[in-house]
């Protein structure tokens, strides 16, 4: 039995519903009605009344503003709202370096912030090249989570055969090892339970007719590398400086993250993954560099998940306007492409005819405009993308801004409904 | 400017983002040759004004940007030690420019960005850091007296936290004495008009040009 078939009855009528929006909008045919989704990560804190700190520790309390939420907007699909925010005490286990949120670095009601950071030097990408699990448990993982702090002294596999197998696992007596491998394991306990709870919130929705937006999240290649190990100007500087390098990590890292992707999915039970994009916009690099560096590793990695029946549902973030004749180049009816700035009408007269549309009303008219100017922005959206035939997901820019009022949202449930059935 | 082949080569290499020729060129100029280090720091201000004005067209994004910054700091680090205390005298600025990011925001790669690129083009610029209080933008600003005040934020809280600056500005008696600029991934002419900021800009080319425009600079 799949999450798509826990609901019963009415919920089960309601669910299939919605969830054949989404399909029909994939599959470049014709829903019933527009659908809206409902995403957001600590903007559920203001619906809710509660800090942001409370949003990212207090499994129950998250999941019972989420469900408020739900019910009360009505939308055809959810965020995976758990899996998106309760993540705090499994960063604390862990000992997370990369992200500062409520409690570690900043204030109770502030949201988590990533440092950017050089967590893999320029030196080391024969390392990772040569044996990338090496790297990650004797250099990467120990610099990014002190859980893994002793990873250094872990033996080097690849070569341990016979007597030397023997000999080799020696370093696991070492205390430094001892000790990393005991907070790795109650981390673990930790991200079990989150990811329980995480599980029993979409399922729980599900019982009650309401479909997930997405289940995995992934990453692109190139923002895996400039986000997570490079640091952005690390990045940009070896685009020059380790061109060559750079190219062919980019390559293996397609297919890991294609083969991870595939594998999380599957657990998931949902198709659509969710990929935000960091590094396309226009202005982060000239149109040779995003087809040199940028697209071909993540076409060629979309291209896997399709293969695999999965629907990659990237996240273009800021203007994307110059990369959609390039973006085009995918197979119709297989993703659904999620723009936070770019005009979602020349999205729609570029790739209309090839993929699904979400978003994107902007965040400074959803944290400071009137409900009347909500209203009208979908109304904007209705006539040009959606009336005119584009399979439109309306949303905001990347889901609700964090301090989003109440009374926004309702206008822009109102609005598509009032304007889209 | 008048150029020797050699100083011409230097400018077209830093230019073209040739790093390894351009290094080669600047380290034989200061090290071997003798050559003024004023000069060599005058060539590069020259290549500069390349790379923006590629920018500016389209050509070049902000990889070129930050290698340049790169290629700068090096030379910069060989020359500055070479020069005499007698021609070390600062050039004169175009302006005082104070920087930072607003309160509850920690994100500062395109504040950075904005500060070289300020710099570069013969601005005074303090950055005085991300998750900046308002209260220290104040005191800051008292005590600097800059031209142009730039907030940075990435986060959608920070329209909020520039609004209070701005605010502050205000109650302190102080919002006419300088220009306040603002900028970040979700600034648009809505969030200008909420914050009550002079003008944003998007990228920090047009960081330049409004503080250009403000000091009266021909842009």
């Amino acid at each position: 039995m799949t999450i798509h078939d826990l609901a019963r009855g009415d919920a089960k009528v309601a669910y299939d519903a919605r969830r054949q929006r989404l399909l029909d909008c994939i599959a470049l045919k014709q829903p019933d009605r527009m659908p809206v989704a409902l995403y957001g990560t600590f903007w559920l804190a203001k619906y809710g009344g509660i800090t942001c700190k409370e949003l990212m520790y207090d499994y129950e309390k998250t999941a019972a503003v989420a469900a408020r939420a739900v019910e009360e907007f009505e939308p055809d699909a959810i965020a995976p709202f758990v899996q998106v925010t309760a993540a705090g005490k499994s960063l604390e286990a862990i000992g997370f370096k990369q992200l500062q949120w409520p409690g570690h670095g900043v204030g109770d009601n502030q949201p988590f912030q990533y440092l950017d950071r050089e967590y893999m030097k320029a030196d080391e990408y024969d390392d990772f090249l040569f044996d990338p699990t090496g790297y990650y448990l004797r250099t990467y993982l120990p610099r990014v989570a002190s859980a893994f702090e002793g990873f250094e002294d872990l033996p080097i596999f690849p070569g341990l055969h016979y007597f030397r197998l023997v000999a080799g696992i020696r370093p696991f007596a070492k205390p430094s090892v001892r000790a990393a491998l005991e907070k790795v394991i109650a981390a673990a306990e930790e991200v079990d339970r989150f990811v329980g709870h995480a599980v029993a919130f979409n399922e729980d929705m599900a019982r009650k007719g309401w479909p997930l937006i997405n289940g995995a999240i992934a990453v692109s290649p190139y923002d895996f590398i400039a986000d997570y190990f490079r640091g952005a100007t690390g990045m940009m500087k070896d685009l020059f400086r380790h061109k060559d390098k750079l190219l062919a990590l980019l390559d293996k890292a397609s297919d890991f993250l294609t083969r991870q992707t595939i594998a999380t999915a599957k657990l998931s039970g949902q198709e659509i993954v969710m990929i935000p994009i960091h590094w396309a916009p226009d202005a982060f690099m000239s149109g040779k560099q995003f087809e040199t560096f940028w697209w071909p590793p993540f076409r060629k990695m979309m291209m896997g998940m399709i293969d695999a029946g999965l629907v990659p549902m990237p996240l273009w973030e800021a203007d994307c306007t110059k990369r959609l004749e390039i973006i085009r180049d995918i197979p119709a009816g297989k993703c659904i492409y999620w723009f936070e700035r770019t005009d979602m009408v020349k999205a729609f007269e570029v790739l209309g005819d090839v993929v699904a549309l979400r978003g994107n009303l902007s965040p400074s008219l959803m944290t400071t405009g009137k409900p009347e100017e909500v209203d009208a922005a979908v109304k904007h959206l209705v006539d040009n993308v959606w009336a005119k035939g584009g399979k439109l997901i309306l949303d905001g820019a990347f889901g609700l801004a964090d301090e989003t009022p109440v009374e926004n949202v309702r206008a822009m449930f109102d609005a598509a409904r009032r304007y889209a059935g | 400017m008048d150029m020797n082949p050699q100083e011409e080569a230097l400018v077209k290499h830093l230019a073209d983002m040739e790093e390894d020729e351009a290094l080669e060129i600047a380290k034989r100029m200061l090290l071997e040759e003798g050559a003024d280090p004023l000069r060599v720091l005058e060539l590069c201000r020259t290549a500069m004004d390349v790379v923006g004005k590629r920018f500016e067209e389209g050509e070049y994004f902000l990889p070129e940007l930050v290698l340049a910054g790169e290629m700068l700091d090096t030379i910069g680090a060989i020359a500055k030690p070479l020069i005499k205390q007698d021609e070390g005298g600062a050039s004169k600025k175009l302006g005082k420019v104070l920087i930072g990011t607003v309160h509850g925001d920690l994100h500062d790669i395109g504040k950075n960005i904005v500060t070289f690129m300020l710099d570069i083009n013969g601005f005074e610029v303090k950055d005085i850091g991300v998750d900046v209080p308002v209260a220290t933008f104040i005191d800051e600003i008292k005590a600097y007296e800059p031209d142009v005040v730039g907030l940075s934020g990435f986060l959608t809280l920070a329209f909020d936290s520039m609004k209070e600056t701005i605010a502050a500005f205000e109650a302190a008696g102080m919002r006419s004495d300088f220009k306040v600029m603002i900028g970040g991934g979700q600034i648009d002419e809505t969030v200008r008009a909420y914050t009550g900021a002079d003008a944003f800009g998007v990228n920090a080319v047009e960081a330049v040009g409004l503080c250009k425009s403000w000091t009266g600079a021909a842009a």
